[in-house]
């Protein structure tokens, strides 16, 4: 017998007796508005929140946010940047980005999060190798808590997905909270409807 | 195989009083957050029992689970491997190397490589292996193993820190500021990064319906690690397998409050195909779990999620330190896997416990803690693995506390009796609870004595 089958052997002589599958209710996170929970909640896990009209000129607000960005690499049409993405043949090429751009494709209330996959990011590396990160939320594509989120089966079919939420963060000496362990140093979420390009 | 003497080894950290009252002070501050965290959702007790009952379902069915999961793993792309032990397990891994000529591999924090002491085996065979989780990476340069499964240098000062620092990676030795300390190993780090040739994590959940492992962490090291070279490895233990894509949602929500007191880790990422033109590869490893499965009190064990909850709480863990545990699993969850391992080796553990209950308490996949770390107490004294002292101890205890009249003499006595031993008895090295402890003064009268003259008339018809 192969190891699989053998380990699945050994596996099924020693499972206990069957226990049921209990069903999932809906969980709902009680009352105010998903937006400011977002907030708060991303807020708290050292991300910031930018705010921005559905006309407000994007590229100017990320000039704004970031003046000494030398290096800004948009996955979106809605911003231009100064580092195509199509161009990358290898995803450290994207080592030099001082600011990477991305619209999310929805946000969790509850804890702050924003889903990232391969369809939004291009080059999954923009959202770890950039220094700070600016992601795009449509306010009305917020959900409201983890449970919402893992609902929709069908967005779990990306060969790669996130939920990031603010931005990389370590507390492994002395409990010291530093942002910027090894990914992004901050995260910027621009809550904002998409447009045209 | 050399017995682990968790209360000798332990000595040593308790010695070092300005680590020890830091360590225990970090994790109870750990502990209190997720009180506060898991306090603030009205669910909470409700989502610990849904969790415990779908891992239990899953551990019951275990074998379909891992099928279903490899099914549909297999039709992502992934290529999926199987191991029965730790040596398995390394070789698997060598091999998935060597045929790609890789020699650098990058990798997240992960306890079962720690289990199957696969770095060494890999550095042995010319292959550089990088811890990127910056604990788990101090851990590395120090020659030491993980302390804590969630937060791995957490027994360190930033000062012991800046001299591993120094001495490996070049640091400011006077320099122990830990901001400078992390953007260190940060720019260190990097470079491996951009060049290394394969890529590991472990799973904190491997989902059987969509074949995809979900990894949660806060450095953004596990996406670099799998999002820049051209190989991927994901390293799995058969009891991270649940069922659908929804129960993540219980378990997501749990984690992270639970080990460390936020909402969610800052990273919850979820791998399920390769990118284009790399290749993933998915071990998974049995070393022990199947055998622990079939042990009717043990299997409970397996549905631990590796918060640390029950590491933070634990007056134990936080005055002895992971390392004087001697294995990769340390506090109360430690004590009751690690005897499943080798029990002679690991016999002393489950005494490691004052059997408070606390950490029963706190688990988010209601592990009865407690319970079995008292029940594996019994499996040794039945096989005779306990220390000679202990054993007469407990024989001459036995006999006076199964007999009223002997008790009640012997507790009669014992007042007086401490205030005239000499010192030379009582604390002794027979005397393991002399140590370290002076016996508070003996009250006037026994609780007995009070009684009879207190009663209310009647009490006894």
């Amino acid at each position: 017998m192969s190891t699989r089958d053998d380990i699945l052997a050994k596996v099924r002589a020693g499972e206990p007796p069957a226990l049921p599958l209990p069903e999932l209710r809906a969980f709902v996170t009680p009352g105010g508005s998903k937006l400011d929970a977002f907030r708060t909640a991303l807020e708290r896990m050292g991300g910031k929140v930018a705010d921005a009209s559905a006309d407000s000129d994007l590229r100017g607000l990320v000039r704004k946010l970031f003046p000494e960005a030398k290096v800004v690499c948009s996955a979106t049409t809605e911003v231009a940047g100064n580092r195509a993405l199509g161009d990358v043949k290898a995803p450290a090429e994207l080592a030099d980005v001082d600011v990477g751009i991305v619209r999310a494709a929805f946000g969790v209330a509850e804890t702050g999060s924003v889903w990232l996959t391969e369809s939004e990011l291009g080059v999954n590396a923009l959202a770890f190798l950039s220094q700070h990160l600016v992601v795009l939320l449509d306010p009305d594509h917020i959900v409201g808590n983890m449970h919402d989120a893992y609902r929709d089966r069908d967005r779990f079919d990306a060969a790669y997905g996130v939920f990031m939420t603010g931005p990389s963060a370590t507390a492994d000496i002395e409990g010291v909270l530093i942002h910027g362990a090894q990914g992004i140093r901050s995260l910027t979420a621009v809550l904002v409807p998409p447009r045209r390009a | 195989m050399k017995r682990i003497d968790h209360a000798e080894a332990s000595s040593k950290f308790i010695k070092a009083t300005d680590h020890l009252d830091f360590h225990d002070k970090r994790l109870w501050d750990l502990r209190k957050k997720r009180d506060r965290v898991s306090e603030a959702l009205p669910e909470w007790e409700e989502l610990r029992v849904l969790a415990s009952a779908i891992k239990e379902h899953t551990l019951t069915h275990l074998g379909d689970y891992l099928e279903e999961f490899e099914r549909n793993a297999i039709a992502n792309g992934a290529q999926v491997h199987w191991a029965k032990d730790a040596a398995e397990h390394n070789q698997v891994v060598l091999d998935i190397l060597s045929a790609h000529r890789a020699q650098t591999l990058v990798k997240a924090k992960s306890m079962l490589t720690d289990e199957c002491e696969m770095r060494p085996f890999l550095e042995k065979r010319g292959i550089v292996v990088m811890e990127t989780d910056l604990g788990e990476r101090i851990q590395q340069l120090d020659d030491e193993p993980p302390s804590h499964i969630v937060v791995p240098a957490v027994h360190k000062l930033r000062t012991d820190v800046a001299r591993v620092f120094a001495d490996t990676i070049g640091t400011d030795r006077k320099n122990s500021d830990v901001h400078y300390l992390a953007e260190s190993q940060r720019q260190h780090t990097r470079p491996y990064f951009l060049k290394a040739d394969a890529g590991m994590t472990g799973a904190n959940f491997a989902v059987a319906e969509t074949g995809t492992v979900v990894v949660c962490t806060n450095e953004g090291n596990a996406d670099l690690s799998v999002n820049l070279p051209r190989l991927y490895i994901a390293c799995v233990g058969i009891e991270k397998v649940i069922p659908k894509i929804e129960h993540l949602g219980v378990f997501v929500r749990m984690l992270s409050r639970s080990a460390l007191g936020s909402p969610i880790t800052q990273l919850t990422s979820h791998f399920r195909k390769p990118r284009k033109g790399t290749e993933m590869h998915i071990v998974l490893v049995d070393n022990g779990r199947s055998d622990r499965l079939a042990m009717p009190d043990f299997w409970y064990s397996l549905k631990c999620i590796r918060c640390g909850a029950c590491m933070n709480t634990c007056p134990v863990y936080r005055r002895s330190g992971g390392l004087s545990y001697g294995a990769t699993y340390s506090g109360p969850i430690g004590v009751i896997i690690d005897p499943a391992f080798d029990l002679r080796k690991y016999g002393s553990l489950p005494f490691a416990s004052t059997l408070n209950g606390s950490c029963t308490s706190v688990c988010p996949v209601k592990i009865n803690i407690h319970e079995q770390i008292y029940k594996w107490r019994q499996v040794i004294a039945e096989r005779r693995q306990l220390p000679f002292v202990k054993q007469e101890a407990m024989r001459a205890a036995g006999k006076v506390l199964s007999s009223p009249k002997l008790y009640r003499a012997a507790v009669e006595t014992a007042g007086a009796g401490v205030e005239h031993l000499p010192r030379l008895m009582m604390y002794s090295r027979l005397n393991a609870w002399g140590r370290q402890r002076e016996v508070p003064a003996a009250p006037p009268y026994t609780f007995r004595q009070w009684y009879l003259k207190n009663r209310p008339l009647g009490a006894d018809k």
